[in-house]
């Protein structure tokens, strides 16, 4: 694993995306010091020209779109790491336990992680959404349930890859128990895939939320840049800057998960290293 | 004396920065003439494949590359030729031959299109002259109905079909310099027997010059003209055949011939061996192959085995791959179940008690694993790996961990080997440290499933000794399974013979060696490489 970093930090772009999360994340950690009447307040008059007497400009209410900006990064890496977090846990249990049993265990399993599969992920997200009523906690779990597949589907593939090594089959020989091959052999050796595929699935989640907000479907009292976006963009053409600015945010973000996440995996992953 | 066909001249092959040497090649001498194979043998790590794939100008460039020196192939030299001229003499004017047929050909060309494609690059032959062309090469490698073969897929055929396949491919156009990178490494010996006889013979008929690469003195001693011998790099030795192996004069070479397994039975005390430790009896295996419509056809891999394996004994579980003695080790640790039949260790039937109850019985019987790569969890530390089969059946973590550090001694490892991980260490080492695991259970019997066919000869003799040592000394019984007959005759006390999965000849080791009964223990004594060299040096040894 340390060898891994060593390899990531000579990955130039990777490093620039690394080190525009941290900016994100430093914003996010900054911004009951940098706005703390919140974005939501009704700071100047509404559609006011960026750079100027506010950094962003304000929008058809007369809100700060850089407080909305600083307050959506919170938002929008929130539920993106929760939703990537609890996706990855689920998954690699879903994906661990098809892998190992194999049998009937793996193909009802993977059945069922196929169904997930070919249902479109934007359309389920919504239709949870709608179903569990908008809030954080529900877009995290729409998010969630929509990404899980693709980590079991990769956990599983490791597993049986693993499955038949000869470590394994040593261990088994010694006496070890499920839970210890799983969990003292079997994961540790496919925790870098895990990890290289697991960052990627941050950036899917940002954009998903944005997505689900923009149409109305997030939580109505939290700031996020999709919300930003959606209000802003009645007076799109008067006013360029209510939904360009949100819009540059996401894009960076998701640009930088996702330079991480490739630098991630080229570090960690045994067989693209090889090239 | 006949025409040079390749010179190489002071070549050097550079290594990237941080590798353990500055160059893989250094200042290397070596001229190929038409109609002599030359063997170049080296350890593994002492560069001979990488003069193989220089002479190919298919070395990984940038990385690695041509510092220093010619290679001079018919006076052209091959280091300095571009690109495009280089591609006319691979295949054209150099045939070449690789390790393992199934990963050198394309599985989704049929056989016959795969030569045909040798044709269509480099000559101007028509489509039916180039099919009775590919037709004909392969009658020439004695592949039975080439006509058949030439519209078959690579899985569609054996291992040594395959490899003979490869050989009609790289000798398509008669070349006049063959290069055999451990052309029959991946063999079985009674195949690898058959495809250096094809060799040989196909080399002198069409006057071929042939580099052949190998480790194995065997094969050295069966095939070659002339030997050249690596040492990390460095030609240490050449000479002809006679000289190098009946008179080595450098000390390295002198050893590795000495490490090499002669083919004859050590003389051994008479001993007396206690009651039965494991025994297989009639045990059946088969397995179902899977098919796109239901089952296939089922693959025997244990017919009506039985066996027994007595206290203080060595067992040698002899045959080639698909006999089915690696399944018959796994059956016997319980690492699989049979589908019939039954398995007792130590006076307790274990085929179908369920895992929970096996937990007792797994630290009587341990398994030693072939691969020293692949048997080691690479994410673990040494200690853990050894420790964890006492921490498994209720020894306290700290204690186990001090019995890792003594067990590091036993196998002959520096103690201070417990907190580094397997990939530092050499394959050797890794399997020094698989036994240690495999000790730490005081085990009653010990299962050894192909210990030292993954090592270089020369720590090949240690592994074995390192195991004959501790098997008197902690009187362990040993269950040896192994493709290799010289190997066997060792470290045996008693030999069986398998063959699709059925025991053809079990006896003392010596009965076995002095007058085999069954025609395939015949074959088996036939085919291994350089049988006649061992047995003159046995005899001068004696």
């Amino acid at each position: 694993m340390r060898a891994g970093l060593q390899r990531f930090a000579r990955n130039r772009m990777a490093l620039f995306g690394a080190c525009i999360l941290a900016i994100v994340g430093l914003l996010t950690v900054l911004s009951p010091l940098l706005y703390p009447a919140g974005a939501f307040v009704l700071v100047g008059p509404p559609l006011q020209q960026p750079f100027g007497r506010f950094l962003l400009g304000t929008d058809v209410l007369g809100r700060d779109v850089a407080a909305g900006v600083v307050e959506g990064a919170r938002t929008s890496l929130l539920i993106g790491i929760s939703a990537a977090v609890s996706a990855v846990l689920f998954g690699a249990v879903v994906g661990a336990m098809a892998g190992y049993y194999r049998g009937t265990v793996d193909i009802v399993l993977m059945r069922v992680t196929e169904f997930f599969q070919t249902i479109p992920a934007f359309l389920l997200a919504m239709l949870l959404v709608v179903i569990l009523s908008p809030s954080v906690f529900s877009v995290i779990i729409a998010i969630a349930a929509v990404s899980w597949p693709g980590i079991a589907r990769l956990v599983r593939g490791e597993f049986v890859s693993l499955g038949g090594r000869e470590f394994i089959l040593a261990s088994v020989g010694l006496g070890a128990n499920a839970p210890r091959i799983i969990f003292r052999h079997l994961l540790p050796n496919c925790l870098s895939s895990i990890v290289a595929v697991g960052s990627l699935l941050v950036a899917t989640a940002i954009l998903l939320e944005t997505g689900l907000a923009f149409l109305g479907l997030g939580d109505p009292n939290v700031m996020s840049w999709g919300l930003q976006i959606s209000a802003g963009r009645v007076s799109l053409r008067s006013a360029w800057w209510v939904c360009t600015f949100p819009g540059i945010a996401i894009l960076l973000t998701v640009l930088a998960i996702n330079l991480v996440g490739d630098g991630l995996n080229e570090a960690l992953n045994p067989r693209l290293r090889e090239r | 004396m006949s025409e040079t066909i390749l010179d190489i001249c002071n070549l050097t092959i550079g290594l990237p920065k941080g590798a353990d040497r500055a160059s893989a090649v250094a200042d290397l001498n070596l001229t190929l003439r038409a109609g002599e194979v030359t063997c170049l043998i080296g350890e593994s790590g002492s560069g001979k494949s990488l003069v193989a794939r220089a002479v190919l100008g298919l070395l990984p460039v940038p990385r690695v590359r041509v510092t220093g020196g010619q290679i001079l192939f018919e006076g052209e030299d091959i280091v300095r030729a571009d690109p495009r001229a280089l591609a006319r003499i691979r295949g054209a004017r150099i045939g070449m031959i690789f390790q393992e047929p199934m990963t050198a050909l394309n599985p989704l060309h049929s056989i016959g299109q795969q030569i045909e494609e040798v044709f269509r690059i480099h000559t101007r032959l028509g489509r039916a002259e180039r099919r009775d062309r590919v037709v004909q090469l392969l009658a020439d490698v004695h592949l039975p109905e080439p006509a058949r073969i030439a519209r078959s897929f690579p899985h569609q055929l054996s291992c040594g079909q395959r490899q003979r396949a490869m050989i009609a491919m790289a000798l398509a156009l008669d070349p006049k310099l063959l290069i055999a990178d451990e052309p029959t490494t991946a063999l079985d010996v009674t195949t690898q027997a058959q495809i250096l006889h094809l060799i040989s013979e196909l080399q002198r008929s069409h006057g071929t010059a042939v580099l052949f690469i190998t480790h194995d003195f065997g094969v050295v001693a069966d095939i070659a003209d002339h030997v050249a011998v690596l040492q990390r790099g460095e030609l240490v030795e050449s000479g002809t055949r006679a000289a190098v192996l009946d008179a080595p004069r450098h000390p390295y070479t002198q050893a590795l011939i000495a490490a090499v397994p002669k083919l004859l039975v050590p003389h051994r005390p008479k001993q007396f061996f206690g009651p039965t430790m494991l025994e297989s009896i009639d045990a059946r295996k088969a397995y179902q192959a899977r098919g796109l419509f239901g089952r296939g056809r089922a693959t025997v891999a244990l017919d009506g085995v039985s066996v027994t394996l007595r206290r203080g004994e060595t067992l040698g579980l002899v045959g080639e791959s698909g006999s089915g003695k690696s399944t018959l080790a796994r059956a016997m640790t319980r690492l699989l179940t049979i589908d019939s039949g039954d398995i007792v260790l130590d006076g307790d039937d274990i085929t179908r008690i369920p895992a929970r109850l096996m937990r007792p019985h797994r630290q009587k019987i341990q398994m030693i694993f072939q691969d020293p790569y692949a048997s080691l969890d690479p994410r673990q530390r040494v200690a853990d790996i050894i420790a964890e089969g006492p921490i498994i059946h209720g020894t306290a973590p700290a204690v186990a961990l001090m019995r890792a550090r003594e067990l590091l001694g036993l196998v002959g490892l520096d103690p201070s080997a417990a907190d580094r991980y397997p990939h530092e260490f050499s394959g050797g080492q890794r399997q020094r440290i698989g036994i240690a695991r495999a000790l730490a259970l005081n085990p009653k019997v010990l299962v050894a499933d192909e210990p030292v066919s993954a090592l270089d000869v020369s720590v090949q003799a240690q592994v074995l000794e390192l195991l004959a040592e501790i098997k008197t000394k902690l009187q362990l019984s040993m269950l040896f399974v192994t493709h290799d007959l010289r190997v066997a005759l060792q470290i045996c006390d008693r030999i069986a013979v398998m063959r699709h999965g059925v025991i053809v000849e079990l006896d003392e080791t010596a009965n076995i060696y002095a007058a085999p009964r069954h025609p395939y223990t015949k074959a088996l004594f036939d085919a291994v490489p350089g049988a006649a060299w061992s047995h003159a040096m046995a005899n001068a040894a004696q």
